[in-house]
């Protein structure tokens, strides 16, 4: 079996050995420490209307050398305002990479698929490296790639909810249809699911209220690594009989037949 | 924001106020009314006949010319569900059993407003606590409001701003906007809310359209307190770079309503109440709802303003919402006053209820409120606090300015309790565990 470190994916024309994101629904600084120390992440989300600041803090700075920055466009209510945000994170220096966060609703945040798509297209054509967030459907996946996404990312849970993956059945299909890298995104509570994700042959994960929220950040964002680390070597190893699908006797059934 | 009884006089106390003859049928709000010194004969008749006799004075659920009707039926929903809901039925195990339910509905909520949760009040903040860092993780945002001008064409007995106390009035023009504006600006502050007293004639629309490119160019998040206005008014406000607008309703309740805001267009209750509709159609981001806790029974205006902000997202799901609670604080000698009944243990209950039944939507918690409580309540359940405030008119050259200044300066709205900075707001809430953002918003 080749190292893990050997195992990598690809985003942009950028590779990445590491399958966990951060997130960036709640950013402190100490939880991107945690995140890149103890996850080992190497993507960072960061949101642009954060960004976009005069603050002493001010989230750019405290980004480590190294690690890809992918600004999204959360705020955004149509795909025309998450272009405007996606070329705004490009003039303060966030690089290429952009998540489409497209959000019509203040209450779940659940992402508006349609507009996601149109802003796909036009910030493809831009030259940008598009991760759309998306509700998992498979038809719009499929516009996706059309759309030039570099990556597709569906929710597992409504955000911050912790819940994980719900939509686990329509996340699968994703996988097994859609060549591009399946990179869950929001749900996800805990090492488990992260793991499970994994498992069902996700490129990467994508996570943060379950670090931000947890009492103690390094230990969980380690907890978060090894667990994508399991899911990701469960999933190249082949996972065996799942006994939901019926339990497989020892001797075979048809045995008798000569 | 208004306030308090506590209504400012004239500039020079002269042998302070005059407290009119109490009309036997209206004795909460007798404490309220008081009559300023410099009125004329003919200004204090009036004011007097307006207090006196409700004949006298308009249907306040009928619109005045040029006042936008729009078609919704969330004042009668809102207004139906206010009625119906009777705090004091509600039992510990009502609250008890809303406290375990994951999602918490309109039932819950008003079992968790009810004086019968009272005793849960540390559970019903530690929930809280857990919805507002689900949803906002540690972040409280901060802001500064400035008032532009004091001018008011209302008579709301509570309010200092009324147009029956000759307060230094004052309107500033772009220059002095500009100058306040730059002073709060080198202070930091990235968001800033607009006030004027509630004056069309005085301060226009285009006035404030004005203030607002103005802002736009020292903040990055503008937010409108101004009187409500039609719906083609807010988009030329939202052109001229305004954000988000708060109305207060003051009350849910007509029949008080009627009683405290005697003259003015402000006396139209569905006109206010329509107002953060009006302004969503004209395409602002977000809108803010509160009632001046007290004015009223609090919980039964708590339970309206919740429900107001939860269903008009229900139907601009895209909105921003928020919430604010001011309440009417005990007024100094008059400790008998209704306002007594919402302490800070009854504002907390209420802002935990917010919290629970609204997971979603910001809550602030202005400067009237101790600096004690607002760094409590900014742990449980607020996400947004003010600092560096001034209610007074072109006062922050001298309050917050190198140097002090001469010029004229207009009366503040009222006392403030909270009076700390923006660098010590920031650090004392980096102190409590917080995380401060000045702003997070791009304007799109």
């Amino acid at each position: 079996m080749k190292k893990s470190t050997e195992d990598t994916f690809t985003l942009g024309g950028k590779t990445f050995t590491s399958r966990f994101i951060l997130g960036s629904g709640k950013y402190s600084l100490d939880l991107i420490r945690a995140a890149v120390e103890h996850a080992g992440a190497q993507i960072i989300t960061l949101s642009v209307r954060r960004a976009n600041t005069q603050e002493k803090e001010n989230i750019l700075d405290y980004i480590p050398k190294g690690v890809t920055l992918l600004p999204n466009t959360s705020g955004a209510r149509d795909a025309k305002e998450a272009v405007r945000i996606a070329r705004l994170a490009r003039e303060l220096g966030c690089g290429e990479f952009v998540k489409i966060e497209i959000m019509r609703d203040t209450k779940y945040l659940l992402p508006d698929n349609q507009e996601t798509v149109k802003a796909t297209e036009q910030l493809a054509a831009e030259g940008f490296t598009v991760l759309p967030y998306m509700y998992p459907d498979l038809n719009v996946a499929r516009d996706l790639v059309k759309a030039g996404a570099a990556a597709v990312m569906p929710l597992g849970a409504p955000i911050g909810s912790n819940k994980g993956l719900a939509t686990a059945d329509f996340i699968q299909i994703l996988i097994d249809e859609i060549e591009l890298p399946i990179i869950v995104d929001a749900g996800i509570g805990a090492p488990s699911q992260a793991c499970r994700a994994m498992e069902m042959g996700a490129a990467a994960i994508m996570a943060n209220t379950a670090l931000a929220t947890s009492g103690d950040v390094p230990r969980m964002a380690r907890a978060f690594r090894l667990a994508i680390e399991a899911g990701r070597d469960a999933y190249r190893a082949g996972l065996g009989r799942v006994l939901a699908r019926g339990a497989a006797a020892s001797d075979p059934l048809t045995g008798f037949l000569r | 924001m208004r306030i308090d009884g506590r209504a400012r006089s004239p500039s020079a106390p002269q042998g302070g106020a005059r407290r009119p003859a109490e009309p036997q049928n209206e004795p909460k709000r007798s404490d309220l009314i008081f009559d300023a010194d410099g009125l004329s004969p003919a200004a204090l008749a009036r004011k007097h006949q307006l207090e006196r006799d409700p004949s006298c004075r308009t249907d306040p659920m009928a619109y005045l010319p040029g006042m936008e009707v729009i078609d919704s039926d969330l004042k009668d929903r809102v207004r139906a569900a206010m009625a119906a809901y009777d705090p004091a039925r509600y039992t510990a195990a009502d609250a008890r059993r809303a406290l375990e339910h994951e999602r918490c509905s309109v039932e819950d909520f008003q079992a968790l407003l009810s004086p019968a949760a009272a005793p849960f009040l540390e559970r019903m903040a530690e929930r809280a606590r857990a919805e507002t860092v689900r949803h906002f993780g540690n972040t409280v945002y901060i802001f500064t409001p400035l008032y532009i001008a004091n001018h008011c064409e209302n008579y709301c007995v509570y309010c200092g701003f009324n147009c029956y106390n000759p307060i230094r009035r004052m309107k500033l023009d772009k220059g002095q906007i500009e100058r306040e504006m730059e002073i709060i600006a080198k202070s930091g502050m990235e968001e800033i809310l607009l006030l004027t007293g509630e004056s069309r004639s005085v301060s226009g629309v285009e006035y404030i359209g004005d203030a607002c490119e103005l802002a736009r160019k020292y903040f990055r998040l503008v937010g409108l307190e101004v009187y409500p206005m039609n719906t083609d008014e807010y988009r030329y406000l939202r052109e001229r770079g305004a954000d988000y607008v708060t109305v207060f309703q003051e009350t849910y309740d007509v029949e008080q309503y009627e009683k405290l805001h005697l003259q003015g267009h402000k006396r139209v209750w569905p006109y206010r109440f329509d107002a953060q509709e009006r302004a969503l159609r004209g395409g602002m981001r977000g809108v803010a709802f509160s009632a001046l806790l007290g004015l009223s029974d609090f919980r039964k205006d708590a339970l309206a303003t919740a429900l107001h902000a939860c269903w008009l997202q229900r139907k601009y799901p895209e909105a921003e919402i928020s919430l604010s609670c001011p309440r009417l604080r005990p007024i100094t000698n008059h400790a008998d006053v209704r306002p007594g009944e919402i302490g800070e243990r009854e504002l907390c209950q209420v802002l935990c209820a917010y919290r629970l039944f609204l997971p979603f939507a910001g809550i602030t918690v202005s400067s009237r409120e101790s600096a004690a409580f607002r760094n409590g309540i900014t742990k449980i359940a607020a996400t947004k606090v003010s600092a560096g405030v001034s209610t007074g008119i072109g006062d922050h050259a001298s309050k917050y300015g190198e140097k002090s200044t001469s010029e004229k300066e207009g009366d503040e709205q009222f006392e403030i309790s909270d009076a700390r900075s923006l660098a010590k707001m920031y650090a004392d809430l980096v102190g409590e565990g917080l995380q401060p953002v000045l702003n997070d918003y791009v304007y799109v």
